[in-house]
């Protein structure tokens, strides 16, 4: 088994350039509907080892240490905010092909009209243990 | 594990007898997998308290049963006066526990499972560990390793293989080479324990040799068993020299050898040795021997690369397998200098093309050749292409040692040098 970061930005999808804020809310009730079956459909396979999405970029900091002094905290907003993550979920699978198989199913929650907004997803393969010498 | 050790210990030899029991009784090995565990968590929750029962064995066995008849009885009122009845008979004595412990095994290990469904499974029901341990060693949440398991047992029931040894022809070949890869899975995981796991991990090793130990008692003639068992011992000898405190790897040729431990080395030689003498030579057997070899040599130096070279010979003949050419190709270099190794390499760029172990091992022999440059280039793209953190740590280290110049002594951490 092998573990798979499936990550998410804020850059705008192929098919929908519109923000979720100007969906139709059953819209977006049927998007966050798909991804709660997702999660679930994974759970159920012995797959999924945690999803989450992160609060929006509004909210997040960047943080440098400065020497003795305090350390430098910038606020947004960011101009290169859609490149921000916005969400993970963490697999376990039997191939690298399986993560491509369940990225494929992320990138196709439905937007607007329940067209799938094809998010690319970021496929990242998590460090594990190192091989045996046996 | 946070149950009583003792009992712990007796649990987990009891668990697949119990199971033997209650699945010839009900035909139903899915529903008397849950019926047994639930026994178990009982006999964890009450046997500290209450002291042990007369029999241990048949309290498991009695509680299992009514479990399952419980089930039945919401199920079905007229199953229920059938399975009441047989609850009133005594456990049959007749069928023999090492049986029925080897069966399940069998049943847990098939190849219609994947290893990872395989590997929980057996855990479950031959090792006697809860779901909540497993998820625990596996770093997965309950509910997914729930899952993992149950969708097992479900494929098992639905493949239809019957509670029985399979019989003795090539469907036992075939069945029992499933079962010692699961078992040698099983101790992978734990042998090759990352940063921060260790605890855990290094129970599962205990636990794969622990079902091995098991399976050699019960095939004791059996020269791939041996060979198995012996090739966990010998590899688990030099666990305490592999890592440093902080979790980083130690290559063999840098171990510290008085720290391997001597008792596992001297029975897993003794284990080999007897198996090799003995019959069929089979690929585990030989793994073991070229551990064994390893693990005499006193100091490194005093290896015996040619015999070595000579077993991973006959080793990668019998299985064709790309790694074990590159290990082969390591030997001959030991054996009769880097060009030797750097020749067989050449074979494997394509079977093993863009895999980080073929430069790593060809960083080795360019740099034993006195060729620096070539070394650099090739840890550095083992190291970018590893997917393991104490690995890609070491490599780096390795390219970075051979390309810095002689007096620089702390450059700016992160940055690649040129």
């Amino acid at each position: 088994m092998t573990r798979f970061m499936l990550l998410q930005n804020y850059a705008e999808f192929e098919g929908c350039p519109v923000p979720m804020s100007s969906w139709a809310p059953a819209d977006i009730k049927a998007h966050i509907d798909f991804q709660h079956a997702l999660n679930a459909e994974l759970t159920d396979s012995g797959e999924l080892i945690d999803a989450q999405g992160l609060a929006g970029p509004e909210l997040a900091r960047f943080v440098t240490f400065a020497g003795s002094g305090a350390p430098v905290v910038t606020d947004g907003p960011f101009p290169e905010s859609k490149e921000l993550l916005a969400g993970y979920r963490m697999i376990d699978v039997d191939s690298a092909a399986r993560a491509i198989e369940i990225a494929a199913q992320v990138s196709a929650a439905p937007g607007p009209g329940g067209v799938p907004i094809q998010q690319p997803i970021e496929v990242r393969e998590v460090m594990g243990a190192p091989s045996t010498d046996l | 594990m946070n149950r009583e050790p003792a009992v712990e210990d007796l649990l987990r030899e009891l668990a697949p007898q119990v199971l033997g029991v209650v699945t010839r009784r009900f035909g139903d090995f899915a529903a008397a997998e849950d019926a047994v565990q639930e026994a178990l968590l009982a006999a964890a929750l009450y046997w500290p308290r209450d002291g042990l029962p007369d029999s241990p064995r048949g309290w498991l066995i009695q509680t299992a049963m009514r479990r399952q008849t419980d089930q039945f009885r919401s199920e079905l009122a007229r199953r229920r006066r059938e399975q009441a009845a047989a609850l009133r008979e005594p456990p049959a004595a007749d069928v023999t526990d090492h049986d029925d412990t080897l069966i399940l095994l069998f049943l847990c290990c098939h190849p219609a499972l994947t290893p990872a469904s395989a590997i929980a499974l057996t855990l479950r029901a031959v090792g006697g560990l809860t779901t909540a341990e497993i998820a625990n060693a596996f770093l997965v949440p309950e509910a997914t390793m729930a899952q993992r398991i149950s969708r097992a047992k479900q494929r098992i029931k639905n493949s239809g293989v019957p509670f029985r040894r399979p019989a003795a022809d090539g469907e036992w070949q075939q069945r029992r080479r499933s079962v010692l890869h699961v078992l040698y899975l099983i101790f992978n995981e734990g042998y090759a324990s990352s940063v921060g796991r260790e605890l855990h991990r290094v129970e599962l090793s205990g636990e794969a040799i622990r079902l091995a130990r098991m399976v050699h008692r019960m095939l004791p003639e059996d020269g791939e068993v041996a060979g198995l068992l012996a090739l966990m011992l010998l590899t688990d000898a030099r666990r305490p020299a592999r890592t440093t405190s902080d979790g980083e790897l130690i290559p063999l040729a840098e171990q510290d050898r008085a720290r391997w431990d001597q008792r596992l080395i001297a029975e897993g030689v003794a284990l080999i040795a007897a198996a090799m003498t003995a019959g069929a030579v089979g690929e585990y057997q030989l793994q073991a021997a070229i551990a064994a070899l390893h693990d005499q040599a006193a100091r490194v130096e005093d290896t015996d690369w040619p015999q070595i070279l000579a077993l991973y010979g006959m080793l990668e003949r019998m299985t064709g397998n790309p790694m074990v050419a590159l290990n082969r190709a390591i030997a001959a270099a030991m054996a009769n200098g880097p060009a030797a190794g750097l020749t067989l390499l050449e074979a494997l760029d394509e079977p093993l093309a863009g895999h980080y172990r073929l430069d790593a091992v060809r960083a080795h022999l360019f740099e034993m050749a006195g060729d620096t440059r070539a070394a650099v280039a090739h840890y550095r793209a083992a190291a970018s292409r590893t997917t393991s953190v104490p690995e890609q740590h070491y490599l780096t280290i390795q390219a970075a040692r051979l390309s810095a110049p002689a007096q620089r002594p702390n450059g700016p951490p992160g940055q690649p040098s040129v």
